[in-house]
């Protein structure tokens, strides 16, 4: 057993573009669900439709990397147009079923054989890095040695990612300390209340849901950066189950929750990872075959993750920084 | 009342063993019916190879019996358009095209079967020229194209229509059965359950674990291991339903948790579950023992396999079960009434976490049902259960959540609307149509077909 | 009757007070017929044919009725009488089958429930509304409409503070008005039935309203409070606003309501001034119960329960049998 490595990959997982991305994503879902009360488990969509935007203009109609970004954002906000006009009217678990259906719509509709041409179906795209590669300001690899340590490449994300995550942390503190944010805390606790006091609540359950897929967009953008790559199967409806287990590690409603939240999880995703891979790994392993194979050691992480979000949702749902009295879950 | 309720239990299994026996008696008997119909054009023989081998089987239907017509030239190619092989009938009206490769290399692939019009008799027009064959199991597959006079009986589109309209139906049936079990414990309850499929796949996997015990059990002759294997799905599922209240929702309910905690907790349990479910039984899809190749009947034009209407049958003496109990005794009203109002309920006598129990055991061992009747007709993996649960929800919804007729109504028109929806879009786009049409129908009748608009405020 | 109604009003000099020095408005009322639907000298609510049927059930058919400006206006009947529906229809919470209603002379069918509160028509709720995980303060202060920091670009340039320190002024006079200032940083739903009753009204006031709906105020009131609620409700009149409520308080109903509207199976049946609707016999049978305007007797209580039990001992037995 190998703490030292098992502290640094959790470490390098921790605060890299992998956390970027989910702590990108609760915040959008903090916006949703945390603020606003609304249950949406399409985030992956909203990612997934920004992320291939984003690869589709260099590489589908061969123009800027850059203007696929806003081509992103821009269709982020249809894409709440579209799921918010008939969902946001009805019952919150409406709108959970409708998300969750509008992203795997999504996920098999680019990922489909038909439209490989395009969208090159399950193998998804590749080569549109060039432009964001180029502006790549280190070399080497970058962190502390014998600690952890970055690639350059991984670095560059990590330092735009992290950038998106503070600027979106201001963002999201500017406005919830606003009366804007006051009505979207009303709305979280009782709509009609909201509604007799003379506030047009579906507007601002539609801007809350724009907003929050926005932040969606920014994950999907780093998702595809990330890789260099991007393909149906990064987007699956186990992204946005992920992303709610960070809010709520961190605590929903709390600006600092999802960043929080997404550190912690990722530090303790890829620590029991890497610890079960080194217990069932090499000639004497710490746990024999017969109980664990090496296969079965990448499933214990999922398993500890289902169950830590039921004990946390169970004993502890304000997450680490909540305040129990002010907490979104327990209403209706 | 406890009296009545295990007299209507015990009725319930009674009777239940009962479709799943006859049913499987009958699935032994028919056949040969069949077959003693049809003994001019004889049903292909398996080959005893390693490799699988696709049999094309061409009859005559202008002449009862019917005859075998020989000399056909037919084609097989595989999804890119490739051939990959070709035969030419026989006397018996067979041709056998065997697959290249290893079985192994052809799993999971489809071909397509197509007979050359040109080789066929002057007089004869086929009913269908080309067939899609996908190899699901390592098994040699048949394919039959019955001839019939010039003038053509069936249209294209409508054979194929018809025979998507059956299959539908048969996932149509499972559907509603797992739809019916969220659909009520969403209604005495309140949870929208994230991890109902994993009772699904639960099913699936009890039935596949009695199923691989050693030996076969036999009555007058009759292997009837896997019919056993799914009412023991069905039991242990019940069982399975009421530890998940008993150690989870029951508790939680106490605890006075909310009910998007709830949901949240159920995601967790799904994930979970499903990584337990993968942890015990590994990623591969797998197979019962039995009816892993049986040969299809053709009525009229369209292709039925006798386990699937086994499956259909069984299915729908459950669902007619079910909601006659939920219609018309004691504990169904008492569940429908706590679907309506549990503290009313609670108030006039009926005790309300006994109803809610019941409701558990009775969705999970519905719900592990159609696991393990799905799993008999498509074979299973780990996640067979969360693939479907978006139909299932879709299929809640569109009826109307918390509805009992809702969840059954809308499971069929989901069943069926994946099935025939490939006739207009590539099948990969199936399950987008049915979800497509949830967000449809949510936008002109939010409270679902058969819901009724709540008052507000 | 007439006795039980003298102790009520005996017991009561603050509700004689008031109608003491009662303004203009009130006066009109005087030369109005006593009979469903008749018209008013100066209505702020006109409703006309307004029906809501819930599947086979109609809940609400309304032909015709005026509510009067600047008056208390009490919407009683029975349970099940179609009071809370209509008031839902006419502050737009619940659409109705047919029929127009119109606010100050403006037609409002098909107007959402937001804007009917910003043409100054604010209503509470029978199930108190507070929002239970905001401060007192906060609560009070979604109340403001016009709010220049509720608009994302605004808020997001944080240009609302000055508004913001007007909106709190406003809010701790009204929370001084309403006893509540000591509450003021407290959760809301830390806040007791009355308080919350309340904290409610106060909220509604920060609309400035002309027409202020307050659906059951007195219900979960402990009596300490209903006094002093009472004085609230009568105080709104006071500064010139139109009160329309729903109550079964009979006695709150006969102390401050000037005007009283009965509805029954969602039909306007009797209305008048609170004296004469209260003594029309059959409105009082028909509606109202026979025990009305008493307080249950020990014994009639018993009675009651008595009768209760044995029935549901009865079917019970039948239950068991089966």
């Amino acid at each position: 057993m190998d703490f030292q490595t098992i502290l640094s990959l959790s470490l390098q997982s921790a605060l890299g573009p992998t956390a970027v991305i989910y702590a990108l994503a609760a915040i959008g879902l903090n916006v949703h669900f945390g603020y606003t009360g609304l249950l949406n488990f399409g985030q992956a969509g909203f990612m997934m439709v920004a992320g291939y935007a984003l690869v589709s203009f260099p590489i589908v109609l061969g123009l800027s990397l850059w203007l696929g970004a806003l081509a992103g954002l821009l269709l982020t906000v249809v894409l709440a147009l579209l799921l918010g006009v008939p969902t946001l009217r009805l019952r919150a678990d409406y709108l959970a079923i409708v998300t969750i259906a509008a992203a795997e719509i999504i996920r098999q509709s680019i990922g489909a054989a038909t439209l490989s041409d395009t969208f090159g179906g399950q193998d998804g795209l590749t080569g549109f890095i060039e432009p964001f590669r180029a502006l790549n300001p280190y070399t080497g690899s970058i962190g502390i040695p014998g600690l952890v340590t970055w690639s350059a490449f991984d670095f560059w994300v990590m330092t735009v990612g992290w950038v998106l995550v503070a600027i979106s942390c201001v963002v999201i503190w500017l406005l919830m300390r606003s009366p804007w944010g006051r009505v979207l805390k009303s709305i979280r606790e009782d709509e009609d209340a909201v509604r007799s006091l003379g506030k047009n609540v579906y507007s601002y359950k539609m801007q809350a849901l724009m907003l929050g897929g926005l932040f969606g967009a920014l994950a999907g953008f780093i998702t595809a950066l990330r890789s260099a790559s991007i393909g149906p199967s990064f987007f699956a409806t186990d992204v946005t189950f992920f992303a709610y287990t960070v809010l709520l590690i961190g605590g929903a409603a709390r600006v600092l929750g999802p960043v929080a939240g997404s550190i912690i999880f990722w530090f303790l995703i890829s620590g029991l990872g890497i610890f079960f891979a080194q217990a069932t790994g090499g000639a004497d392993p710490l746990i024999p075959a017969s109980i664990m194979t090496s296969t079965q050691a990448s499933l214990m992480r999922f398993i500890f993750l289902g169950l830590g979000l039921m004990l946390l949702m169970i004993f502890r749902p304000q997450g680490i920084f909540g305040d129990r009295r002010e907490l979104a879950i327990d209403a209706r | 009342m406890h009296v009545g309720l295990t007299r209507i239990a015990a009725l319930f299994a009674a009777f239940f063993v009962a479709v799943v026996v006859l049913s499987g008696s009958a699935q032994a008997a028919v056949p040969s019916v069949s077959a003693g119909g049809s003994a001019e054009c004889a049903l292909p023989e398996a080959t005893d190879d390693d490799s699988i081998s696709i049999l094309v089987r061409i009859c005559d239907r202008r002449d009862e019996p019917q005859t075998p017509v020989e000399g056909v030239t037919t084609i097989v190619e595989d999804s890119s358009g490739q051939v990959v092989g070709e035969g030419t009938t026989g006397a018996d009206g067979t041709a056998i095209v065997d697959l290249p490769g290893t079985a192994i290399d052809n799993l999971g692939q489809s071909f397509t079967v197509r007979i050359d019009e040109q080789s066929l008799p002057e007089d004869t027009q086929p009913e269908v020229l080309e067939r899609t064959v996908a190899i699901n199991l390592d098994s040699d597959q048949s394919v039959t194209f019955p001839i019939g006079a010039a003038e053509g009986a069936g249209s294209g589109i409508g054979v194929q229509a018809a025979q998507l309209f059956v299959g539908g139906i048969v996932f149509s049936v499972l559907l509603a059965m797992a739809a019916l079990g969220l659909s009520m414990i969403f209604g005495t309850t309140g949870l929208t359950n994230f991890s109902h499929g994993e009772l699904v796949t639960f099913g699936a996997l009890a039935a596949f674990a009695v199923d691989q015990l050693p030996g076969a059990i036999r009555v007058g002759g009759i292997n009837i291991t896997v019919a056993v294997a799914v009412v023991a799905a069905f039991v242990l599922s019940g069982v399975f339903g009421w530890v998940n209240d008993a150690g989870l929702w029951r508790p939680l309910r106490r605890r006075g948790t909310g009910v998007i905690a709830m949901m949240i907790v159920s995601i967790g349990l799904s994930i979970f579950l499903r990584n337990v479910y993968q942890y015990l039984a590994g990623a591969q899809s797998r197979n019962y023992s039995q009816f892993s190749a049986t040969q299809p009947w053709e009525i009229g034009p369209i292709l039925l396999t006798p386990k699937e209407l086994i499956v259909a049958l069984v299915g729908m003496a459950m669902l007619v079960a079910v909601t006659s109990l939920l219609q018309f005794t004691r504990l169904g009203k008492a569940t429908r009434s706590v679907a309506d109002n549990p503290a009313l309920s609670s108030a006039t006598g009926i005790n309300v976490e006994r109803v809610i129990n019941l409701v558990w055991i009775g969705g999970a061992a519905l719900a592990g049902l159609a696991g393990a009747l799905l799993g008999l007709t498509q074979g299973f993996d780990y996640q067979i259960g969360f693939k479907l649960l978006l139909l299932i929800f879709a299929a809640t919804v569109l009826g109307g959540l918390g509805t009992i007729w809702g969840a059954i109504v809308g499971a069929f028109i989901i069943g069926l609307l994946t099935e025939l929806s490939t006739l207009l879009v590539p099948a990969e786009f199936k399950f987008v149509s049915a979800l497509l049409v949830l967000i449809i129908v949510l936008l002109i009748r939010p409270q679902g077909l058969l819901g009724r608009a709540q008052r507000v405020g | 009757m007439p006795a039980e109604q003298t102790t009520a009003a005996a017991g009561d000099t603050p509700g004689n007070g008031s109608r003491a020095d009662s303004t203009a408005a009130r006066e009109a009322l005087n030369q109005v017929d006593h009979r469903p639907g008749s018209a008013k000298p100066d209505p702020i609510v006109v409703a006309d044919n307004v029906t809501r049927q819930f599947g086979g059930l109609t809940a609400v058919d309304v032909e015709h009725v005026e509510i009067q400006r600047g008056v208390i206006t009490a919407l009683i009947g029975p349970n099940g009488a179609g009071k809370t529906t209509f008031f839902n229809v006419l502050t737009g919470f619940d659409k109705p089958q047919s029929g127009t209603w119109s606010f100050n002379g403006r037609p409002l069918s098909g107007v959402p429930a937001y804007q009917v509160a910003r043409m100054g028509m604010v209503r509470t709720f029978q199930l108190t509304k507070v929002l239970a995980k905001l401060h007192v303060v906060e609560n009070m202060r979604l109340g403001a409409t016009g709010q220049s920091g509720e608009r994302f670009l605004s808020a997001l340039l944080q240009r609302w503070g000055g508004q913001e320190r007007q909106i709190t002024d406003k809010a701790d006079k009204l929370l001084e008005r309403f006893l509540l200032d000591k509450k003021r940083n407290d959760f809301a739903g830390s806040l007791s039935g009355g308080q919350r009753k309340l904290l409610e009204m106060a909220r509604a006031l920060m609309a400035d309203p002309e027409l202020v709906m307050l659906d059951e105020p007195m219900a979960g009131v402990n009596p300490a409070l209903k006094q002093s609620l009472l004085g609230h409700v009568k105080s709104l009149r006071d500064e010139g606003r139109t009160v329309l409520f729903v109550e079964h308080d009979m006695d709150m109903v006969r102390d401050i309501s000037d005007w009283v509207i009965v509805m029954a199976q969602g039909t306007i049946v009797a209305e008048g001034p609170p004296d004469s609707v209260m003594a029309n016999k059959s409105v009082i049978d028909a509606y109202l119960g026979s025990h009305h305007d008493q307080d249950l007797s020990e014994d009639v209580e018993e009675e009651i329960i008595a009768a209760a039990e044995a029935e549901i001992a009865g079917t019970t037995k039948t239950e068991e049998r089966k």
